[in-house]
């Protein structure tokens, strides 16, 4: 078993503490690449400024919050989709928003999941759990294309 | 141009004449026929007359057979040129004398005729017995006279008559074609007024009024219809005007409120819009923080239990409720504001199905529980399904959580008479409510119990009214404290 990496896209620190503990209290140890908005996600993923990114691998899943600074959740899973390496990259909304366009739309673009992130710790520990374990253990990852 | 087409001046003028020559016809024929008979009488008088003189005078000349003298006397006829022929006979019949001397065979009896005076072949003929004092007959006298007499007399009155005939006929129409006016005149006005009437819409014309007899009774008539029509005329021109002016009154009414009507909308759709922009931020935005507080107090809780005595605890164990409970607040306002944004989808709802689902759901979440469900069959309603689903689900939960204090739980719904009609209701046998509450029930952030003994947020209802309402339908309750609640709905 070889457990990708989890790329955490998310502005407000608070969540990004709250996210981290509840995966390590459950023992997921992958490393989690961090993202504070929108365009360092892109960065991340496809390279600053036409250079290669930092890291070759991809992640196994990119949890992505909707709204963003500078490049908000939609527009990063646009482009996500919209590129040839990143195409079957799986993405999960994790997200504050219920509202239903947001749901229709996260789909629409091709996200794999939409997870409501409960105000209740105990139950995001919950979600947070369930989350590492099915798309880093359970599912099984595509093959990930060749970079250029 | 047939005589029913004629000008009523002509025609009346031809009557006219027609009548006046016609009985001028008459009285000439009657008195020309008349007057043939008396000169033909008076002729054959003249004729009889002369005959006895001829033949007193010529008794002497036939007794003593005086051929000569006999001769003489009748060639004394000479002077009366209608005289065709004089014959005496004899006493045997035989001609004795004759005039012309000549004697025209054809127009001279060989024999004398019976006695008297005759018109024969268009002569005037007579035998006259030649007689002598003492009555011994001696012969016969032959006069045959033509009719010229007559007729000259009657040419002569023909001519008059003719003449007369003429210049009364030229009286005749004279004289109509002055008086004619005094019918034809009132017509020809009537006819006139009438035209213009026709051909200029103008009411406004009156006919002449030429006298006081039935024509002067028609064009008084004419005239007073006219008045009633121009009058009439005059109403409706003021109704139209009047109507025209309202109709523009009206349009101008009617394009100031659709101005304000799509002024309204227009800000309708900006604070719709704005409305929808603050509910995503609250949405996301204010549950963020909770997050935070929930999240942190319970790290705290795990992290540094030790450090914290049972009422730091505490504290923090309310602070998560605290947080939760705000959570549960903000997601309900937001069902409540997305009910009220939501457009509606008619279609045809099987309330029953939805209900039963509703149940098995609230069984499942609470497996311990024990409530008996009486859901009618069969209950359909025309609407849209995910706000009628909104709805039942929030009046059943309610029933669900009201009757957990109840030993044998019992929650009905069906359709049936209510308050003077039908409505669907939904019944349960949990803590009811004190009716003069009634009114508070459905309100936002209304609650009958304390949170203490029901968990809640007092918008639940508020919604099922919201979604009711947008139904066009109608939602009321009964209840007693303890006694249980029925909530009552229309669609």
């Amino acid at each position: 078993m070889n457990p990708g990496k989890i790329l955490l896209v998310e502005d407000n620190p608070d969540d990004v503490a709250l996210t981290l503990r509840a995966l390590k209290s459950h023992n997921i140890t992958n490393d989690v690449v961090v993202a504070q908005d929108g365009a360092q996600a892109l960065d991340i993923l496809f390279g600053a400024d036409g250079k290669s990114p930092v890291d070759q691998e991809l992640p196994a899943v990119v949890l992505l919050d909707l709204k963003l600074p500078k490049v908000n959740g939609m527009e990063v899973l646009q482009r996500i989709r919209a590129d040839e390496s990143t195409r079957l990259l799986p993405v999960v909304i994790l997200t504050s928003s219920d509202e239903e366009r947001d749901v229709i739309e996260g789909y629409s673009l091709g996200a794999n999941s939409y997870v409501r992130k409960p105000v209740d710790f105990v139950e995001f520990t919950q979600a947070a759990k369930q989350l590492g374990l099915y798309w880093l253990l359970m599912n099984r990852a595509p093959p990930v294309p060749r970079r250029p | 141009m047939a005589l029913r087409d004629w000008p009523i001046k002509q025609k009346l003028t031809a009557m006219l004449v027609l009548i006046s020559g016609l009985v001028l016809l008459l009285t000439s024929a009657a008195f020309a026929g008349y007057q043939y008979w008396s000169l033909r009488r008076t002729t054959r008088d003249a004729l009889s007359i002369r005959g006895r003189i001829i033949a007193a005078n010529s008794t002497a000349s036939l007794a003593f057979s005086n051929d000569a003298d006999a001769r003489e006397l009748l060639a004394a006829l000479r002077a009366d040129r209608h005289i065709v022929a004089a014959v005496l006979y004899d006493k045997g019949g035989h001609v004795f004398a004759a005039y012309p001397a000549n004697g025209a065979g054809d127009v001279v009896p060989v024999a004398p005729g019976p006695d008297g005076y005759r018109f024969e072949r268009g002569l005037l003929i007579g035998f006259q017995p030649v007689e002598e004092a003492g009555s011994q007959r001696l012969g016969t006298l032959y006069l045959a006279s033509d009719l010229g007499a007559i007729y000259d007399t009657l040419r002569l009155s023909g001519v008059i008559g003719v003449a007369v005939l003429g210049v009364a006929l030229l009286a005749a129409y004279l004289l109509s074609r002055i008086l004619q006016g005094t019918i034809s005149q009132p017509i020809l006005a009537l006819a006139e007024t009438a035209r213009a009437v026709s051909t200029r819409q103008d009411y406004s014309v009156r006919a002449p009024k030429l006298g006081e007899d039935e024509l002067g009774a028609l064009t008084d008539a004419f005239n007073q219809m006219l008045g009633r029509i121009e009058d009439q005329q005059n109403e409706l021109q003021r109704y139209a005007a009047d109507l025209e002016g309202r109709v523009e009154e009206r349009t101008h009414e009617l394009q100031e409120r659709n101005e304000s009507l799509r002024r309204n909308a227009a800000e309708l759709l900006a604070a719709n819009t704005e409305l929808d922009a603050f509910a995503y931020s609250v949405s996301h935005d204010l549950r963020a923080p909770l997050r935070s507080i929930d999240g942190f107090s319970q790290i705290l809780l795990e992290d540094y239990a030790g450090q914290l005595d049972q009422a730091g605890q505490d504290s923090l164990h309310r602070v998560r409720a605290a947080s939760q409970r705000m959570g549960t607040l903000i997601d309900d306002l937001l069902k409540l504001a997305r009910v009220t944004r939501a457009e509606i989808r008619t279609e045809d709802v099987d309330l029953s199905g939805m209900a039963r689902d509703i149940a098995a759901d609230l069984q499942r979440a609470t497996p311990e529980r024990q409530v008996e469900f009486a859901i009618a069959p069969g209950l359909r309603a025309r609407g849209d399904t995910r706000l009628l689903r909104v709805a039942l689900d929030n009046l059943l939960r309610n029933s669900w959580k009201y009757t957990s204090k109840q030993a044998a739980p019992r929650v009905e719904f069906r359709f049936g008479d209510a308050n003077g009609g039908q409505a669907f209701m939904i019944r349960d046998n949990g803590a009811g409510f004190d009716m003069k509450y009634a009114d508070k029930l459905f309100g936002v952030f209304q609650r009958l119990h304390s949170a203490a003994d029901f968990e809640g947020t007092g918008i639940g209802l508020a919604t099922v009214r919201r979604i009711i309402n947008r139904h066009g339908g109608r939602i009321w309750a009964e209840g007693a404290v303890d006694q249980g609640a029925t909530f009552y709905f229309t669609l």
